[in-house]
C-alpha cells in the first residue's frame, strides 16, 4: 500500500487539472397551483478539480446532487450558473458539432447503463455503436475497435454475437465500459454503476478499472452513497451534501483527519472490515 | 429452537434450493449471506411458509419441537408474525399505500390477538416508540408514501417485533437505505434483539455487516450452503473457494492499493 | 379548491360549445319542424309561415342561438314544437326515469361485477375463472338489441313480467308501496338487460385491477405477519385494488344518460330514450338539444365525481 504522503506528492506533482468545475449552480423549481413554488436547490456553487490519472471519488447520500452534477458536467443537463473546463476548454457553450467532438471524451457511465443497454442487440452491435455514431472510424476497423475493447474488459470474443440479454449483471458492466472504452475518452465517470452489483463482481470490476487506467491514461470520476467501495480504490475523495461540496482532498488524509461533520457521519457509518483478519486470512 | 433439514424449493424445473440443512439456538445471531441469485430470500420465506403456490417444497423445518409442514394453514398462520416473524427488505414495497402505518400495525397484533380497539392502537404506538420513532402520533397516522426510507423501515421493524416473536427473520434490512440511516438501524436491531432477547436470522450479501454482530454464519451460493461456520473464525479461515473469493474482495475493498498517480 | 373551480370553468366551456355544435349540426339536416305539416292539405302556408315566425324559426341562426342563450340562463331552455309546452319540464320527469333506470342497472351490474370478479381474481386460472371469461366473451358478442328482444320474448309468453311501461293501467290509484312494488316490477326486465351489457367488462376490470393488487409485495408480507385471508382480502387488498375502478365508476355515471337510450326505445321505457328518439325525427331542435346539454353535463358531474371520489380514496394523489 502506498504511503499517504507519497501518494499525495505524485498528485501535487502532476500538471493542470483534467476537469475543473466552477461555481456550478441549478435549481429546479417546482410548480404548484396552491402553494407557492419552492425552489429545489440541485446544486449550490460547486468548485471542483479532477486532477489528471486520478480515481476520484463524489460520495454523498440520495437528494444531495450527486447524479445532477455527473449530468451537469456530460453536459446532459442544463446549469443555471457556472463553467466546466476540460483541458483548459470550456465546454458550457460549445456548439454541438464542437460538444460532439469533446463527448467522445468524456464517457458517463449509469446504475442502469447495464439495464440501459438495448437487450435485443448483441454484444458486438452494442459496443460499436457509439463508433457509428460518431463517425470516427472505418466500418472495418470499427469492429477490430470493439473487439479489442472487449478484449480488455475481459469479454471472450464468444460473446460477441450473444444478445445482451443472456449476460449476467458483471458482464454487462462490462459492456458498458468496453463500449465507453470505443472512443478512447480520457474520463470516465460512473453514477452509482456499481450498487447493483455482488460483491464479488464489484471488486472484479474495480480491478479492472485499476489495470486499464495505466494502460488507457484513464482518468476515473466515481460517484457513489457507498463510501466503504471507493476508500480502497480512489486517490482523491470530495463528500456532497444538499448540493454542496463539503469536503475534499486526498483520500488518506480525508479520511485520517475529516473536518466536516457529514463526513465524520459517513465515515463513522461505514461497517467496519477488520483489516488485522484480512491480514491472517492472506497467510 | 430452529432445525432445517434437507429443505429443497424447486419452481417448475428451476432448483432455488438444494438440501439445506442449519441449526439456529435460542438467543442466537444467525447471518445468510450468499449474492443475488442465491437462494437466501426464498430461504426466508420457506421458513414461513409463504412461498408462491406453484413452489415444490420438500424436506423439515423444526421450530420448538414441531415440523411445520406437519401444520395446518390455520395452526402456521398463528406463528407467522407471532413466532416467527419477517422483516422485509424494501419498506415502500411492503407496506400498504392506501392503508395508515398505525393500522398496519395494529392489523399484525389483531390476527394473533382479540383486544380491544384502544389497547390495539396503544400497543401499537407504544412499538413505535420503540423503534426510535419521533412523534409517534404523526408517524401513526400518516401514509407509507409519507415516511422517508429510515423511518419506514423503523416501521417495518415494529411490525415485526409488535407481537414478541422469539425468531426474527431480517431480509437485508438496510439495503435500501443510505449508509448513515443503515448504521442507525443496525444499531436499533442490536439494541432491540438484546432487549427482548431474540434470536435472528440476518440476510444480507455484505459480510461487514456480520463480523461483529453474529454467532453464526452459513454461506450460501446459488441455491446450496456451501460453508458454515463461526464468527469470526470462518472469515479468518475460508474453506470454500466462494467464501474465500468473498473474504478477498471485501480485504481488497479495505486496504486496496490507492489508484492514481 | 381552485382545482375544482377550474373544472367547473371547464365544464361551463364545455357545454356553451356543445350547444354551438349542437344547434349548427341540427341546421345541417334539412327541413325542419313545420315541414312536415306541409303535407297536411289542411293547413295551409300561410298558417305555417304564421306559425315559423311565431316560434322565431325565421330569423337567422346566430340570433335564435343568442335568444336561446339568454332565456337558457334563466331555466328556461326553450320551448317544444310538438308537445306545445317548455322543454325542462317534458325533460325532468323523463329524464329522472332514464336516471332511476340507468342508475339501478349501473348499480346491479357493479355489484354483481364485484362479486364475480374478486371470486375470479383469488381463483385466477382455474376452472370458474375461465368459465366466466368464455361466459363474458360470448356475452359481449350478442348485441344488446337482440337481449332486448329476447327479453321482450320473455315477457309475452310467460306472462310473469310487464311487456314495457313504467307502471301498469290503474298505477295513479296505487298506494305508494304499491307505486314502488309496481315500478319494480316493471324494471326487472330492462335492469335485467341493460346489466347484461355491462356485467362482462366491468368484470374483468374488477377482476385484472384485484389481480394487480394480490401479487404485489404488500400482500405477501401481511401474509407473512398471519393476516387470515378473508381479513387480507377486504381490508388489505381491495382498498388497494380501488383505484382504477373508481374511475371506471366515474365513467359509468357519466355515460348514464346516453347508455340506457336503445333498451329504453325497444322496451318502452318512458325515460329521455324514446322522446330524443321522437324529437330527432321531428327536428323539435329546443328538444334534442335540451337532452345533448343534460347528456353532457353528466359526463361533466360524473368525471368530476370520479376524480373527488379517486381524491377521496387514494392517500398518494392527495400529496400531489
Amino acid at each position: 500500500m502506498t504511503s499517504p504522503s507519497a501518494s499525495v506528492a505524485r498528485v501535487e506533482a502532476s500538471t493542470a487539472p483534467l476537469l475543473r468545475l466552477r461555481g456550478l449552480t441549478k435549481t429546479y423549481r417546482q410548480r404548484h397551483l396552491w402553494r407557492e413554488d419552492r425552489p429545489i436547490h440541485a446544486l449550490e456553487n460547486i468548485n471542483l478539480e479532477i486532477p489528471a490519472a486520478s480515481a476520484f471519488a463524489l460520495v454523498g447520500e440520495s437528494g444531495s446532487g450527486k447524479s445532477t452534477l455527473a449530468m451537469c458536467i456530460a453536459q446532459l443537463e442544463a446549469l443555471d450558473a457556472g463553467e466546466v473546463w476540460f483541458k483548459q476548454k470550456q465546454l458550457t457553450g460549445l456548439s454541438s458539432d464542437e460538444l460532439r467532438h469533446q463527448r467522445a471524451k468524456i464517457q458517463l457511465i449509469f446504475q442502469s447503463s447495464a439495464l440501459a443497454l438495448n437487450p435485443r442487440f448483441t454484444t458486438i452491435e452494442a459496443v460499436t455503436e457509439p463508433l457509428e455514431i460518431q463517425g470516427s472510424a472505418e466500418r472495418s476497423q470499427q469492429r477490430e475497435i470493439a473487439l479489442e475493447c472487449m478484449r480488455l474488459t475481459g469479454l471472450t470474443p464468444e460473446l460477441a454475437q450473444q444478445r445482451i440479454l443472456t449476460l449476467s449483471g458483471g458482464q454487462r458492466q462490462r459492456l458498458a465500459i468496453a463500449r465507453a472504452l470505443t472512443l478512447s475518452p480520457e474520463l470516465l465517470m460512473f453514477d452509482e454503476s456499481f450498487s447493483g452489483l455482488d460483491l464479488i463482481v464489484q471488486a472484479q470490476v474495480l480491478r479492472l478499472l485499476a489495470s486499464l487506467q495505466k494502460s488507457r491514461s484513464l482518468t476515473y470520476l466515481l460517484i457513489t452513497h457507498d463510501l466503504s467501495l471507493v476508500i480502497g480504490f480512489a486517490s482523491h475523495l470530495a463528500v456532497m451534501q444538499s448540493g454542496r461540496i463539503v469536503e475534499s482532498g486526498a483520500v488518506s488524509e480525508v479520511l485520517a483527519h475529516p473536518q466536516h461533520a457529514h463526513t465524520q457521519a459517513l465515515i463513522a457509518a461505514m461497517p467496519k472490515w477488520p483489516t488485522l483478519q484480512a491480514a491472517e486470512s492472506g497467510a | 429452537m430452529l432445525q432445517v433439514r434437507n429443505l429443497s424449493v424447486s419452481f417448475g424445473s428451476t432448483d432455488v434450493l438444494s438440501e439445506i440443512s442449519f441449526d439456529l439456538k435460542r438467543g442466537e445471531i444467525v447471518g445468510l449471506l450468499g449474492e443475488s441469485g442465491s437462494g437466501k430470500s426464498t430461504l426466508a420465506l420457506a421458513l414461513l411458509r409463504v412461498l408462491p403456490s406453484d413452489a415444490r417444497v420438500s424436506g423439515s423445518i423444526t421450530f420448538d419441537g414441531r415440523d411445520l409442514f406437519t401444520l395446518s394453514e390455520r395452526q402456521m398462520r398463528r406463528l407467522r408474525g407471532a413466532a416467527i416473524s419477517i422483516i422485509f427488505q424494501e419498506p415502500g414495497l411492503a407496506l400498504n399505500p392506501v392503508l395508515r402505518v398505525g393500522t398496519q400495525i395494529t392489523e399484525v397484533l389483531r390476527a394473533h390477538n382479540s383486544w380491544s380497539r384502544r389497547r390495539l392502537r396503544d400497543e401499537a404506538a407504544a412499538l413505535l416508540a420503540q423503534v426510535e420513532l419521533p412523534d409517534v402520533n404523526r408517524i401513526f397516522n400518516s401514509y407509507p408514501h409519507e415516511l422517508s426510507g429510515g423511518e419506514a423501515q423503523r416501521v417495518l421493524i415494529a411490525q415485526a417485533l409488535v407481537c414478541s416473536p422469539a425468531l426474527v427473520i431480517a431480509d437485508e434490512p438496510t439495503a435500501s437505505l443510505d449508509s448513515t440511516i443503515q448504521a442507525e438501524i443496525l444499531a436499533l436491531l442490536v439494541k432491540l434483539r438484546r432487549e427482548k432477547n431474540l434470536s435472528l436470522l440476518f440476510i444480507t450479501h455484505n459480510p461487514a455487516l456480520l463480523v461483529n454482530f453474529a454467532d453464526w454464519v452459513i454461506v450460501m451460493c446459488r441455491g446450496q450452503i456451501v460453508e458454515q461456520g463461526a464468527v469470526p473464525a470462518i472469515f479468518r479461515r475460508p474453506v470454500h473457494e466462494f467464501t474465500q473469493a468473498l473474504v478477498s474482495s471485501m480485504n481488497a475493498r479495505a486496504m486496496g492499493g490507492s489508484v492514481g498517480i | 379548491m381552485t382545482f375544482f373551480l377550474k373544472r367547473l370553468g371547464h365544464a361551463a366551456f364545455l357545454l356553451a360549445g356543445v350547444s354551438v355544435l349542437s344547434f349548427l349540426l341540427l341546421q345541417l339536416a334539412p327541413g325542419d319542424f313545420f315541414d312536415e305539416m306541409r303535407l297536411n292539405p289542411q293547413i295551409s302556408p300561410q298558417t305555417i309561415s304564421h306559425l315559423r315566425s311565431q316560434f322565431g324559426m325565421d330569423q337567422s341562426l346566430p340570433v335564435r342561438y343568442w335568444r336561446w342563450l339568454r332565456s337558457a340562463a334563466h331555466g328556461d331552455f326553450g320551448y317544444s314544437f310538438a308537445y306545445n309546452a317548455p322543454v325542462s319540464p317534458l325533460l325532468r320527469t323523463r329524464a329522472l326515469n332514464t336516471v332511476l333506470l340507468a342508475g339501478v342497472s349501473t348499480l346491479v351490474a357493479w355489484i354483481i361485477a364485484l362479486a364475480i370478479g374478486v371470486w375470479n381474481a383469488t381463483r385466477a386460472g382455474r376452472w370458474p375463472d375461465r368459465l366466466s371469461a368464455g361466459v363474458f366473451s360470448f356475452s359481449l358478442a350478442v348485441p344488446d338489441v337482440l337481449v332486448a328482444l329476447l327479453a321482450l320474448l320473455i315477457a309475452v309468453r310467460s306472462g310473469l313480467f310487464p311487456v314495457g311501461g313504467l307502471g301498469s293501467s290503474r298505477f295513479e290509484e296505487f298506494s305508494f308501496l304499491q307505486k314502488a312494488r309496481d315500478i319494480a316490477w316493471h324494471m326487472v326486465l330492462p335492469v335485467s338487460v341493460l346489466a347484461f351489457g355491462l356485467v362482462p367488462t366491468l368484470t374483468q376490470h374488477v377482476r385484472s385491477a384485484v389481480m394487480g393488487a394480490l401479487s404485489a409485495p404488500f400482500v405477501r408480507a401481511a401474509r407473512a405477519h398471519g393476516i387470515p385471508p378473508a381479513r387480507l382480502l377486504f381490508r388489505h387488498v381491495l382498498p388497494a385494488a380501488a383505484n382504477p375502478l373508481i374511475s371506471l365508476f366515474g365513467v359509468s355515471l357519466a355515460t348514464l344518460l346516453s347508455m340506457s337510450l336503445l333498451v329504453e326505445v325497444i322496451m318502452s321505457w318512458p325515460g329521455l330514450g324514446p322522446f330524443f328518439l321522437e324529437a330527432i325525427m321531428a327536428r323539435d331542435v329546443y328538444v334534442v338539444i335540451g337532452v345533448v346539454l343534460l347528456s353532457t353535463s353528466f359526463l361533466v358531474v360524473g368525471t368530476l365525481l370520479a376524480d373527488a371520489l379517486l381524491l377521496a380514496a387514494d392517500p398518494r394523489i392527495r400529496r400531489s
